[in-house]
């Protein structure tokens, strides 16, 4: 059981959780992920940790709706708890010895970027934050994000804030740019395609790159494989070797296909919320 | 209805037609009468070599007499006090190459059937109001790193010694292997629930949630938390693959991932339950063991239409149990001996639509001892099906041992641990059961778990209250 002591509602489908997990936060690093079961008979999701605070022995998470579990954790507020909570899983990122970071974030994947960016300065690197989402209301954490770090970059793809266009495409930009804005490392967080898109922009130059990938889990320790990536050929679990993989060596093609292999329950899933609170109102 | 004493009395079991459609217990166990019928054909051995066949020692001869006298309170009694799984070992343990394979009238007839009267005995007991009381009188404490069997037993063990214990389990509900490996159908889940709460009322805590490696370490553990040993039996959780091509196809399940997904997580309860599992209508499972035959049996229940094993190796090779291996049968299981998978084929949308084999025949020993599987060329064939699940075994799951220094490992990413004892090359620190061993039995690991707990009170009991945990020392 895991507290809730905080929500905020970041835009219509995102909503920010701060836990009571003195344990978890102890031990939290950037890049890591926690396990989430919310009911009896609930599924286990993993959830990217967005930041941690280990004085208070406070986690946060971002969550958007998307499938009936994450639409059920929305519907959760302060003062209720959490039933099963589960981690730090995965690996932390490697962060290199020296040069310039960009953090990129797309969609609520930007709430990851803030343990790791405030990990960066804190040895010591020049950092970047190049967050973006479809339109200017859907952008999150950019006031949180302008506290840890001098340089925010903001992208939307409709132009309503920032530069129009794809984090990607302001990616390029940086990267041909002039140092020191110009990034040595590159951790992409957020939707799949955009994270290949990034990886295509840093692959030419050479400009090392990290994803994080959200393969469908179950155990989420090592222990079912549901979760493997093709790394270089390689498989990987993403749940003990990542969630963090090298962008230039990540099969997509693959792991978006696996990630559709349980769209049709996943309706029907959705479908039956729906209905109950049709019965309900 | 038992015949001539020469037989073992046969266990009643639901038909399988039935069965094969349904989570619900296929065994459906003795009556008194049968009990009392079969306990009466045991010899009562001078030697009982029975008793030297039990990883964990029942006094077998004793408990057979407890049962054919009709006192069934002693027998409950001496099980219990060897053995802190009955319900569980009764119904999982392969008897008939351990206890039974010794009893000596196995030689002309059939041997007493030991593991019948085992559960017999134990399910009698969970119809008694609870018998136990925790009796805590030591004051160091002990941490269970896992809650399946080893850990269990381990607890059970040193909670009967008076020693606080404190079980630390990694997923959301304890059992380890028994919650998530195991189907509803050979171990219902009341009874695993059963035997951990008689451990609670033991005064056993269990933390589930926490992953030790991950949240704390094993230093946390004896610095932070001060506890004064720890147990090791984590298990041999990490799936293989073949690494033959289209294994990443969607449809393409490690036996971990299928059972885990029905066990564990209640697939067969969707979409009551949250998860899903996509069962298609023909079912190939690769592998020959007791996992193998769970998930092929599962399959089935799950609505597959056809439910295939396909092994590279012959009948004789199995590695499965006799009574697992017909019950597949009887529910209409196929299987493709001398069938080795070289691919899994797909369809332009990524699913699974066949598994590519190629026959084999069987050659010279390997070095396990059986005949090793030699291709016949040009015998390729496509079995059309569109789940494959590969049940070809586990490793040892590394996550402890990466985070934790001193801890020695073999090759095989085993822990080292001494036989008798289960002490690692770290002081104060045990492991046992498939950690140590890799993929065994419930009932190695029960006996793992029970030696190290014995060897955990000899080391507290002679500790002069000095800890040196940063002492590394080489098993002998």
């Amino acid at each position: 059981m895991a507290k809730i002591l905080e929500t905020r509602k970041l835009t219509p489908v995102t909503k920010y959780f701060l836990l009571d997990a003195p344990l978890i936060a102890a031990a939290a690093q950037p890049g890591q992920f926690v396990m989430v079961r919310i009911r009896e008979g609930g599924e286990r999701i993993p959830i990217t940790i967005a930041d941690y605070d280990r004085e208070a022995g406070a986690l946060a998470i971002v969550v958007q709706e998307a499938g009936a579990t994450t639409k059920r954790l929305c519907a959760l507020e302060a003062g209720q708890e959490i039933l099963d909570l589960a981690g730090p899983l995965g690996s932390p990122v490697e962060i290199p010895e020296s040069g310039h970071i960009c953090g990129v974030g797309g969609g609520f994947g930007t709430a990851a970027l803030l343990c790791l960016l405030r990990e960066c300065i804190r040895r010591g690197h020049p950092t970047t934050a190049l967050v973006g989402a479809r339109t200017k209301e859907l952008l999150i954490f950019v006031d949180e994000l302008k506290q840890v770090c001098t340089n925010v970059e903001v992208c939307t793809d409709d132009g309503s804030a920032g530069f129009k266009g794809f984090v990607s495409q302001r990616l390029e930009q940086l990267i041909k740019g002039e140092t020191p804005g110009r990034p040595d490392f590159v951790v992409a967080i957020g939707p799949m395609a955009m994270m290949r898109a990034v990886a295509e922009v840093t692959r030419g130059p050479m400009v090392k790159t990290l994803v994080s990938m959200d393969p469908l889990m179950v155990d989420g320790t090592g222990m079912c494989g549901g979760c493997r990536v093709t790394v270089a050929g390689e498989p990987k679990f993403a749940c003990v070797d990542g969630p963090c993989l090298d962008g230039h060596e990540v099969d997509f093609e693959e792991a978006m296909r696996r990630n559709k292999m349980y769209v049709r329950e996943e309706k029907l899933a959705l479908e039956r919320i729906a209905c109950a609170a049709g019965k309900e109102s | 209805m038992p015949v001539k004493r020469a037989d073992k009395t046969s266990m009643p079991q639901r038909e399988a037609q039935a069965r094969a459609r349904d989570f619900l217990e296929v065994n459906k166990g003795y009556t008194p009468y049968h009990a009392a019928f079969e306990a009466e054909r045991c010899l009562r051995c001078q030697n009982p070599v029975c008793v030297e066949g039990c990883p964990v020692r029942v006094p077998i001869p004793e408990f057979m007499h407890a049962v054919a006298t009709g006192n069934m309170q002693e027998a409950a009694k001496i099980l219990r006090t060897a053995n802190p799984l009955p319900a569980i070992c009764g119904r999982v343990c392969p008897q008939e190459s351990q206890c039974e394979a010794e009893c000596h009238l196995a030689k002309r007839f059939e041997p007493v059937g030991i593991g019948y009267l085992e559960r017999f005995v134990a399910d009698w007991e969970r119809a008694q109001p609870p018998a136990v009381t925790a009796n805590i009188t030591r004051k160091e404490k002990v941490a269970i790193v896992g809650s399946g069997p080893s850990g269990l037993v381990c607890a059970g063990e040193l909670a009967r010694l008076g020693y606080p214990v404190t079980i630390y389990e990694a997923l959301h509900a304890p059992g380890g292997v028994l919650r998530y490996g195991i189907p509803e159908f050979r171990l219902p889940k009341e009874i695993l629930d059963w035997e951990i709460g008689i451990l609670k009322q033991m005064g056993v805590e269990i933390n589930c949630n926490v992953v030790i490696g991950k949240t704390l370490t094993l230093d946390d553990l004896f610095g932070r938390l001060g506890f004064s040993a720890v147990f090791i039996g984590t298990g041999a959780g990490l799936p293989q693959f073949l690494k033959i091509p289209g294994e990443n196809l969607n449809g393409v399940f490690s036996a971990n991932e299928y059972l885990t997904r029905i066990n564990l997580m209640r697939a067969f309860q969707f979409p009551e339950a949250d998860t899903p599992l996509r069962v298609g209508e023909r079912v190939a499972v690769i592998g020959a063991g007791n996992t193998a035959m769970d998930a092929v049996r599962s399959a089935l229940r799950m609505g597959a239409k056809k439910g295939m094993i396909v092994y590279r190796r012959s009948e004789k090779e199995m590695s499965a149990r006799v009574e697992e291996y017909h019950h597949a049968l009887e529910e209409g299981v196929e299987f493709h001996w001398l069938c080795n998978p070289v691919e899994v084929l797909g369809d332009e949308s990524g699913w699974v639509t066949g598994l590519k084999c190629q026959k084999m025949k069987l050659g010279e020993p390997d070095s396990s001892g059986r005949a090793r599987p030699v291709p016949i060329a040009g015998s390729e064939f496509v079995l059309p099906v569109d789940n494959v699940v590969l049940a070809i075994g586990t490793t040892p799951n590394p996550l402890l041992v990466k985070t934790t220094p001193g801890l020695g490992t073999t090759k095989r990413g085993c822990l080292v641990a001494e036989e008798s004892t289960g002490l690692t090359t770290r002081p104060h620190v045990y492991a046992g059961g498939d950690a140590v061993t890799g993929a065994a039995t419930v009932i190695l690991a029960a006996g793992a778990g029970k030696r190290a707990a014995a060897a955990i009170h000899r080391d507290l009991s002679s500790n002069n209250g000095s800890l040196d945990v940063n002492k590394t020392r080489r098993p002998k």
